[in-house]
């Protein structure tokens, strides 16, 4: 299994991504975004109709979210670290957790995290990426909103969870 | 200006959705490098015993916001076509609180929890499934939500149109800060190991 990569190293990586990506298409990069992309797409194909907070991310009649950028970004996000982690040899199916808790509060955990974080997400209009990352460099005043508060309220809590990962 | 691509007609539509999974390989890529798909190295952040995420983090944006600003300062990119996110102040602050308790309870943010879940990890996709469970509630919920979700809105404000300094002194700000918070993270990291 080979080493990570220095963290500088990836950063400035995923930074000269993130530029590519305002050069390219005048847009940063995704993730939550991709998330409510499908969960509209699957709610308005259950129910046959949009509602209020499903029907902008449905425009033009576009059902499908293959044709979604950020949907299509995401399906990258997942390829290029399956491939990163294959080529590593990190690939293996595995419950990762704290050495205080067993597999399935983790699984728990981890789910729960999930809505909170879908909650979030879709509050703020955008994730550690949409937001931080992206609007973080473009200076948008909303994103550092985003960013204080939400690493303030993860330290803010984390000696409540410790159980968790220590 | 050349750039955006997508705004001056150099590419067109297509060439805008064919660029999508090409950018998104070279993101997750980078990430799982960078060790960024393990959640328990993720939530280490917040015990100070890794400082991984601030480093990758920082080093990015910094990366991206000095291009941006040199390639917009010598006319090769124009920012005022690049999309910025809407400012809507109480919605952002409560969400990226939320945010902030489910990425420690989840040890792993929504990019992220999709290398976990490519890499084989089974928490990976937990997280990947309660993201979608939380958006279904979001929308569910959205007739209480809507009025509180729309309020305190700013448009697409800057720091730079709101403290009324030029960019480049914001863009120097926060670049002396990300450099003086790699030092300090450093040492963090030095004297709990």
């Amino acid at each position: 299994m080979k080493r990570y990569s220095d963290p500088y190293f990836a950063g400035i990586g995923i930074g000269l991504v993130l530029l590519a990506s305002y050069v390219v298409v005048g847009r940063g990069i995704g993730a939550s975004g991709a998330f409510a992309s499908i969960a509209a797409a699957v709610s308005a194909s259950v129910s046959g109709a949009t509602s209020p907070a499903t029907a902008p991310y449905l425009q033009d009649g576009v059902r499908s979210p293959l044709k979604d950028w950020l949907v299509l970004e995401l399906v990258g996000v997942t390829l290029g670290g399956f491939t990163s982690a294959w080529l590593a040899g990190r690939m293996r199916i595995d419950v990762e957790r704290g050495p205080g808790i067993g597999s399935r509060q983790r699984i728990a955990a981890a789910f729960s995290g999930g809505i909170f974080m879908g909650l979030g997400a879709k509050l703020a209009r955008g994730c550690t990426s949409g937001q931080a990352l992206t609007g973080g460099a473009l200076l948008s005043v909303g994103s550092w909103v985003f960013i204080v508060s939400c690493f303030a309220t993860g330290y803010l809590l984390a000696p409540l969870a410790r159980r968790l990962w220590r | 200006m050349t750039a955006p691509l997508s705004e001056t007609g150099i590419i067109g539509a297509q060439g805008t959705l064919l660029a999508a999974p090409v950018i998104g390989f070279a993101f997750g890529w980078f990430l799982e490098r960078g060790g960024l798909g393990s959640a328990p190295k993720l939530a280490g952040q917040f015990y100070f015993v890794d400082l991984t995420v601030f480093k990758v983090m920082f080093s990015a944006l910094l990366t991206a916001m000095l291009g941006a600003f040199w390639l917009d300062f010598f006319g090769v990119l124009d920012l005022e076509l690049v999309y910025i996110p809407e400012t809507f102040v109480l919605p952002q602050a409560v969400g990226g609180a939320l945010f902030g308790a489910g990425f420690l309870l989840g040890g792993l943010c929504p990019g992220t929890s999709c290398v976990a879940a490519a890499a084989g990890r089974l928490d990976g996709i937990a997280v990947v499934c309660g993201m979608l469970a939380g958006v279904f509630i979001f929308n569910s919920a959205f007739d209480w939500i809507a009025e509180f979700y729309a309020s305190t809105s700013l448009g697409p404000m800057t720091l730079t149109n709101m403290l009324g300094i030029s960019r480049g002194a914001v863009v120097a700000v926060i670049a002396i800060a990300a450099v003086a918070g790699f030092t300090i993270a450093t040492r963090i990291e030095d004297t709990r190991s």
